[in-house]
């Protein structure tokens, strides 16, 4: 028995051993249980921020910002909920408005106005006095175009929703998956506020009609799919049109080198769908004080104007600068189509279950 | 045997079971008529039959394809052997979300097929089916092919000079020898297929799903856990039924045929025939399998002075909080720590499951250490998420939580691994050193220890490779300053730009060759009789 038990000694300090080895380096512990010197933030996979602007915030509230990111964005917002009783974090960031419904409904949040809350511009604010969640940032899902394929054919890019149908863009358009992918949900929210409750569907009969393509994820149709990517002209995409950001050409100059002068893509205005973020304190957040300093903090503007170039989104207060680069690459979306998170929520499922059987099918 | 049991209650069967029942219990009463419901659904029916024909042809289309090759590697001896046989099974270890859009490089537009004949396959169901081959074949190969190099020709020999035809020795002697094996293969392969999610994900487009993608559907995007839970079990009674026809088609393979030592069985090819064989083997690895490889390969070169594997080394993008060359050091140190916990895990089930008076029990215990192989990624993620929140349990926030769910895909094969050999060390022996006086940590110390070292090895070996590669479990879980390698993959492929994409695929070459490095180590390793792996 006791040379078992001398053997199992032994596997288990190699295994301890191992662990040191894999831990080092990691700063242990996260979550920071009861360390009221740690707020942590859960979000999704897309976070990212300048490390000298969380230095300062670190240095100005002293406390130390623990990052979990947690899956794409509906899947960290379903993992959140999951977890309220016993939540992973303080403060969550990065449910959109086609899932705020969803968190609010599960009661994720509790409420809190941050500090700076006037600065936010008012057309982004929800949730009335009840301030459950806070607006961090806006994107557009927009169809991007391939500059070179229309300028070979001499041939005008698309501006609109419209546009998208008319026979000079047959098979050149490719979407997402609206049950599986935002963007591809997105898309399909910007053309039911286009076409009306009544109207969207007979507009995606007429754009099936015309040959768009629906891949399940971003990353196929956009990297593999689309022509104009750097990425996609390497797995040469055949398709001069996708569903992607407004941010997505500043993107494609900032991360080619040398950078380009132009970049190789455009956006049609015409078919944009404005996606706002929020962030909130969950409701049984351990480190609530720490909490609310970073929601403070995510309102400033020394985040607000790191925003743009790390997450490729544009600031919701007033006065926060976008950069140069973001203004000369890419477009500021005027007129963007736009939509009640309420309605959002009542519609989303069935949406995209007509969608399915609709375009699927 | 305390120590699997306890390991596989508290980081499996616990966390899984507190996810179905989130799903189907509410107000504390369970809510069984939902799997009525469910399986009323005519979407759910049409899943469950895509699921099933697609794993059936998958399985065929795999065993006609890497029969063959099973046949080439154990028979044939040519140079470059081991080596070929380290790259076919590179596939089976690299995560799908990286083979899958190689793959679609290469069946979908401008790809091979494309080029030579316009034909295109992305989105129809021969992709996935390719895909499967392409991911499955080294399972065929190495659990039939290993058994087959041990079997001895002469047998078939003397047939012949008794006036059997060539076929017909071949049918009455080798393929009853090798039946279970290709039984033990091919659900191996069906397992694997039916459960299919990256492949499915990425090949198939929106417009087919498995029971795996659905249930990663409806957990993840649509957040309907008690259609999940449903699914789940629904996946858990095929897999359960899979994998106990697997434990006695193994038992039945385990049964005495004259074995010789592999290297005597292989030697040059000879004739045409055979040359032709060899050939055929040999352009079908290039194409099926080599191939799609090397268009990772290429896309990661393509920047002037290797400029993608520079760039690994700065963090100036912001996808993570460390530079992506790092997700080399994280997924090694992992990958690690969670062989050694699989190696001991499954090495002491791998024991208790040898010795002669384990029951029926045990035996049944042998089949549920390969459910973790089948049940969903998402099912156990949401699970530890749930159910390891609370002290003593509270690693929902430690770096343990990694390897742990990695050594759950890693245990099966190593007790896959270690079983033939342990079972093959003679009890007498043991018998013998115990009754000269020798303790029973000397026993094994001197008897079994020398026999099972080189297996112990190669089962590490593989769960080394099975951890690298590890995807599903891992993105769900993995800290975001310290993303492994398919994690960093993913999250490179999710943004645009032509550096993050380069980045993506020099990181996927990197995962590719150290996969390759570990499984040509095994090679070196491989003993006369190493299990099925």
């Amino acid at each position: 028995m006791s040379t078992t038990k001398k053997r199992l000694t032994a596997v288990v300090v190699g295994l301890g051993m191992a662990g040191t080895l894999a831990a080092c380096g990691s700063s242990d512990g996260g979550q920071g249980s009861g360390d009221s010197k740690t707020v942590t933030l859960v979000s999704h996979d897309s976070w990212a921020v300048s490390k000298d602007v969380i230095a300062a915030f670190e240095k100005q509230s002293g406390y130390k910002v623990d990052v979990l990111k947690d899956g794409d964005a509906g899947q960290a917002v379903n993992k959140a909920i999951l977890t309220k009783d016993n939540p992973q974090g303080d403060v969550f960031f990065g449910v959109d408005n086609t899932l705020l419904s969803r968190a609010l409904d599960n009661g994720l949040f509790q409420p809190y106005e941050p500090k700076g809350s006037d600065t936010i511009k008012a057309e982004y604010r929800v949730d009335g006095d009840r301030h459950r969640v806070t607006p961090i940032d806006t994107g557009d899902i927009c169809v991007n175009y391939d500059k070179k394929y229309f300028a070979d054919r001499d041939l005008e890019p698309p501006k609109s929703f419209d546009d998208l149908v008319k026979p000079q863009y047959k098979n050149l358009l490719v979407t997402e998956n609206a049950s599986a992918s935002s963007p591809g949900l997105g898309f399909l929210l910007g053309t039911a506020a286009e076409y009306g409750d009544n109207g969207w569907e007979g507009y995606w009969k007429k754009l099936k009609a015309n040959g768009v393509k629906v891949v399940d994820g971003w990353e196929q149709a956009y990297n593999e799919e689309f022509s104009g990517s750097s990425s996609g002209k390497k797995a040469k995409g055949d398709r001069p049109l996708v569903v992607s950001y407004a941010s997505s050409p500043p993107a494609e100059v900032l991360y080619t080198k040398p950078k380009p002068t132009t970049a190789p893509t455009g956006v049609a205005e015409g078919t944009c769908f404005r996606q706002v973020e929020y962030a909130g304190l969950l409701g049984n957040a351990r480190n609530s004080k720490g909490g609310k300093a970073l929601l403070d903090f995510l309102i400033g503007k020394r985040f607000q104007e790191d925003m743009p170039l790390n997450m490729f989104v544009y600031p919701v207060t007033e006065g926060a600068q976008v950069p140069p680069d973001f203004v000369k690459y890419g477009p500021q979306v005027k007129d963007p189509e736009t939509m009640d998170p309420a309605k959002i929520a009542d519609h989303r499922d069935q949406w995209v279950k007509s969608w399915t059987s609709l375009v699927l099918k | 045997m305390a120590a699997p049991v306890v390991f596989f209650a508290v980081f499996f069967a616990y966390p899984v079971a507190a996810i179905v029942a989130r799903g189907l219990k509410t107000d504390g009463a369970w809510h069984f008529g939902r799997i009525g419901e469910v399986l009323a659904q005519s979407d759910v029916r049409h899943v469950l039959w895509f699921t099933t024909w697609q794993a059936l042809v998958s399985t065929a289309l795999t065993l006609l394809v890497a029969l063959p090759g099973a046949y080439v590697f154990a028979r044939f001896d040519f140079p470059g052997k081991q080596v070929l046989r380290a790259v076919v099974t590179v596939p089976f270890v690299l995560p799908t979300v990286v083979v899958g859009t190689a793959f679609l490089a290469m069946v979908g537009r401008g790809g091979l097929l494309d080029e030579l004949w316009g034909v295109r396959l992305d989105t129809t169901v021969w992709a996935i089916l390719l895909a499967h081959v392409f991911f499955n074949y080294a399972v065929v190969v190495r659990t039939v092919g290993g058994l087959w190099a041990q079997l001895d020709p002469r047998q078939e020999e003397a047939a012949r000079m008794l006036g059997a035809s060539q076929l017909k020795a071949w049918r009455q002697v080798t393929l009853p020898a090798l039946g279970p094996a290709v039984a033990a293969a091919a659900l191996m392969v069906f397992l694997f297929t039916f459960t299919s999610f990256g492949v499915v994900q990425i090949l198939g487009g929106p417009t087919f799903s498995t029971l795996e993608v659905e249930i990663y559907r409806q957990t993840s995007e649509i957040f309907d856990l008690s259609t999940a839970a449903v699914l789940t079990l629904i996946q858990f009674a095929a897999v359960g039924a899979i994998l106990a026809v697997h434990a006695w088609t193994v038992r039945r393979r385990e049964t005495a045929l004259r074995l010789v030592d592999a290297s005597v069985t292989a030697r040059r090819p000879r004739g045409a025939g055979q040359w032709t064989l060899l050939g055929g083997v040999l352009l079908t690895i290039a194409v099926l399998l080599v191939l799609p490889l090397a268009v990772l390969v290429q896309r990661s070169l393509d920047a002037p002075g290797l400029g993608y594997y520079r760039a690994l080394t700065s963090e100036d993008g912001g996808v993570f909080l460390v530079p992506p060359i790092e997700a080399i050091g994280n997924s090694l140190s992992y990958a690690v720590a969670a062989t050694l916990i699989a190696v001991l895990i499954g090495g002491l089930a791998a024991v208790a499951l040898t010795r002669r008076d384990a029951g029926r029990l045990v035996r049944g215990f042998d089949a549920l250490l390969m459910l973790p192989l089948g049940v969903s990624a998402v099912t156990v993620g949401f699970g530890f998420l749930i159910s390891l929140d609370e002290p003593p349990l509270d690693l929902r926030s430690s770096w343990i939580l990694v390897p742990l769910a990695q050594a759950l895909v890693g245990v099966p094969f190593v007790v896959r691994t270690m079983l033939p050999v342990l079972r093959a060390v003679d009890v007498r022996l043991r018998e013998a050193a115990s009754v000269l006086g020798a303790s029973p940590w000397r026993v094994w110390r001197e008897v079994d220890l020398p026999m099972v070292r080189r297996a112990l090895l190669i089962a590490a070996g593989f769960a080394f490779a099975v951890s690298l590669g590890e995807f599903g479990a891992t993105v769900f879980i993995a800290r975001p300053d310290r993303p492994t390698l398919p994690v960093a993959v993913a999250r490179l492929l999710g943004r645009p730009g032509d550096l993050n994409y380069g980045q993506a695929m020099a990181l996927s070459t990197i995962l590719m060759v150290v996969c390759a490095v570990a499984l040509l180590v095994l090679e070196r390793l491989r003993t006369d009789r190493t299990g099925e792996f």
